[in-house]
């Protein structure tokens, strides 16, 4: 049995299957852990496709976003999530926050605290904030992306569109693309599914490189169609706005020409590997239109339907310990 | 005029350690001084004062704990010391109990652009000129800094990063810092900085001090240099010595420092170049950061540690030969700076301390009685403590 099939909550019982307080990152995560959460977002899957009876668990909680970066659609994911599980959703824009009058984050953190929020989603520009906002906070505290370190929930929808499109994880050949020197996805993404035994391939320009990311247990390529080579999954990551004209790249009609995911790329990999890519895209930059909405091959809609299943899941998870749900108080 | 008699010390010499008498008159160490009061040392550790080259604050209380008697103040004060008031102002503030000698800005502002009065303020009080926590990225500026400052016999302190390379980095690039997705800089940007200041120098005949250096590249740089005569010296704090770049992980920011910690590597090449004499100074680059400056997240804290308190225990653990310990703690760094200061012979200054190498205790930040407790150590058992500490001849209490 490969990790990634593995359904841990028939093997252990009550909280034990998932002892952590919190979701900072995938880092710290065993791969039975990682397994447990994607089966819980199954049913979320299913409840949300077949508009079944509405499900409010998390009824009388209050779940405050705190986004210090912008953001639509984690933003909206996170909402939609703790609505349909019943919960009172608060979302805390930076725009609105005393942040911009100089308070503190750990200030800011206290203030929320003690609001007496019952969990808190954190996005934020720097990486680690999250992790010192969950040291000084009662409640569970969810990484909604903080930096360039990690973005758990992204990597785990990715995870379960993988397995659910595939079959499996383990053994797939996974490439993610584009700048994996910023990107919190594809940390997040090569720590998931390393955990869960697939193969993953990474592919940037030296200059969108971290050094030693190899030492992550990935392979790193320069050459995008060599990579390409027998691809199970195509992940391509955004590539920012500012980092589009000179800085890191001279331009992006030479990115599109090295790293571009077209038709023509596409067939170098398996005749059925999947796309995917966590949006929003740059089209005709990162990928071609003729790829993004490629009828059997694009995964890209189905990774945000994955987004809300694997929040509610997290959201549910979480809150156990505090609504004292069998097993788990 | 006092005079003390101090007996039963072990006597740090710069040729090794000795059994016996020490002398003082007045604020002098001499060879016999009649009807002296006896100080009994009962077989301790009689030292010279600790000189701290590169201090970004004053902190009279850390130094007197850490057994410093004088201290090379840093030019990123606020405001910088720039001018001969603000110099002239630093270098008194501290006496008699703690001498400030103060490494004068450069350039103005320490902005890397216009020379500062660097005459002016020597004859104020500065002991050297330095680029502060910056690079000179200018090298037509850089080179100008040398050659004037060659005229006037300072020596020039120079931050060792390349800042094209270090940008906005807050780690050295390796799998810590990727794991963390933290802004990081290539190492080499040392070993640039350091191989084009040491050719400036060399081309000028000036007198240039790195006040940290960190990695191999940069050490093989300094060594080959001065193998060919160039009048160059380095020097490292303990936290560079003991700790790699995975002390950051967890996004510790105690262990956020400029320059940053580095790979194990780079760290053991610091400890041959201990060995082989390639590294002149041991300092603390005591750096107080409180909790507003520390309790953020990891690139927006600020970088730096409270390094007096522990310099001479963390140093005594290196286990050198404690002469050799000695000279990278006071006599080196005296040169650097141009004093007359250093060593226990007979007609330098009273700069004492009683020293017991044995005696165990645990860094503990919360306790210290630094402006600051940002240590990276916090926790760790260590021992040797100061017991007793004379400037110019005069006890300073605790």
């Amino acid at each position: 049995m490969q990790p990634s099939d593995h359904r841990p909550a028939a093997l252990i019982k009550g909280g034990a299957v998932f002892p952590h307080g919190h979701l900072t990152g995938i880092s710290g995560l065993q791969p039975h852990e990682i397994a447990f959460l994607l089966d819980e977002a199954e049913q979320w899957v299913d409840a949300n496709r077949n508009r079944a009876k509405p499900d409010k668990r998390l009824a009388g909680l209050t779940l405050i976003n705190a986004f210090f970066e912008n953001s639509t659609r984690t933003l909206l994911s996170f909402e939609i999530a703790g609505k349909r599980l019943g919960a009172d959703v608060v979302n805390m824009a930076v725009a609105q926050s005393s942040v911009k009058k100089g308070e503190t984050l750990i200030d800011t953190a206290m203030t929320l605290n003690a609001m007496r929020a019952d969990v808190i989603v954190i996005r934020h520009s720097s990486s680690g904030a999250v992790r010192l906002i969950a040291g000084k906070v009662d409640c569970p505290v969810l990484n909604a992306g903080d930096g360039s370190h990690e973005h758990p929930t992204q990597a785990l929808l990715d995870a379960l569109t993988i397995r659910r499109r595939r079959g499996s994880i383990a053994g797939q050949r996974v490439v993610i693309c584009g700048d994996i020197l910023h990107s919190r996805v594809a940390r997040s993404n090569i720590l998931a599914l390393t955990a869960l035994a697939a193969e993953v391939r990474v592919v940037a320009p030296a200059t969108l490189m971290p050094a030693a990311i190899e030492r992550m247990g990935v392979t790193p390529y320069a050459d995008f169609d060599a990579a390409l080579d027998g691809a199970d999954v195509v992940m391509m990551l955004r590539l920012q706005n500012e980092r589009m004209s000179g800085a890191f790249i001279p331009s992006t009609r030479e990115f599109h020409l090295r790293y571009g995911l077209t038709l023509d790329r596409l067939a170098l990999a398996k005749p059925d590997a999947l796309v995917m890519h966590p949006g929003p895209m740059n089209r005709g930059v990162e990928i071609d239109s003729n790829v993004a909405d490629h009828i059997e091959r694009s995964a890209i809609t189905e990774q945000v339907e994955m987004g809300v299943a694997v929040r509610m899941a997290c959201l549910d998870v979480l809150t156990r310990r505090a609504r004292k749900v069998e097993g788990w108080a | 005029m006092t005079a003390l008699r101090f007996v039963n010390a072990k006597i740090v010499r710069p040729h090794g350690v000795v059994e016996g008498e020490l002398h003082v008159m007045g604020d002098t160490i001499v060879d016999n001084a009649a009807n002296a009061q006896i100080v009994d040392c009962r077989g301790k550790l009689l030292a010279p004062g600790i000189v701290d080259l590169g201090v970004f604050a004053i902190d009279r209380e850390a130094f007197r704990a850490g057994g410093i008697v004088r201290v090379g103040l840093m030019p990123d004060q606020s405001p910088v010391l720039d001018g001969p008031g603000i110099v002239q102002r630093s270098s008194l503030v501290g006496k008699p109990l703690l001498w400030i000698h103060p490494i004068a800005a450069a350039t103005k502002g320490l902005q890397g652009a216009d020379l500062a009065e660097m005459a002016i303020m020597k004859g104020a009080g500065a002991k050297a000129v330095g680029t502060g926590r910056r690079w000179i990225a200018d090298s037509g500026v850089m080179r100008k800094v040398l050659a004037y400052a060659r005229d006037l016999d300072l020596t020039v302190v120079t931050h060792a990063e390349d800042s094209g390379l270090t940008g906005n980095a807050v780690a050295t690039e390796s799998e810590t810092a990727t794991r963390l997705g933290l802004p990081a800089a290539p190492a080499v940007a040392e070993a640039l900085a350091i191989a084009r200041d040491i050719a400036l120098a060399e081309d000028t005949g000036a007198r240039l001090h790195f006040r940290q250096v960190s990695t191999a590249a940069g050490f093989e740089l300094v060594r080959a240099a001065k193998r060919r005569g160039v009048r160059v010296t380095c020097g490292i704090t303990p936290t560079h010595l003991l700790l790699s770049d995975n002390a950051m992980s967890d996004f510790r920011t105690f262990a956020h420092l400029s320059p940053p910690l580095r790979s194990e590597e780079d760290r053991k090449a610091a400890l041959v170049a201990v060995a082989d004499g390639t590294i002149d100074v041991l300092c603390s680059g005591h750096d107080p950061r409180g909790p507003e400056e520390k309790r953020l997240p990891f690139a927006d804290a600020s970088a730096g540690a409270s390094g007096a308190e522990t310099l001479l225990a963390l140093g005594l653990g290196l286990g050198l030969p404690i002469e050799r310990l000695f000279a990278m703690l006071a006599l080196n760094p005296a040169k650097v700076l141009g004093l007359d200061s250093g060593t226990l012979a007979p007609g330098q200054p009273a700069d004492l301390i009683l020293v017991d190498p044995d005696a165990p205790w645990q860094i503990r930040g919360e306790t210290m009685k630094a402006r600051a407790g940002n240590t990276p150590f916090d926790g760790l058992p260590t021992q040797g403590k100061v017991l007793r500490l004379w400037k110019g001849g005069k006890e300073i209490s605790a």
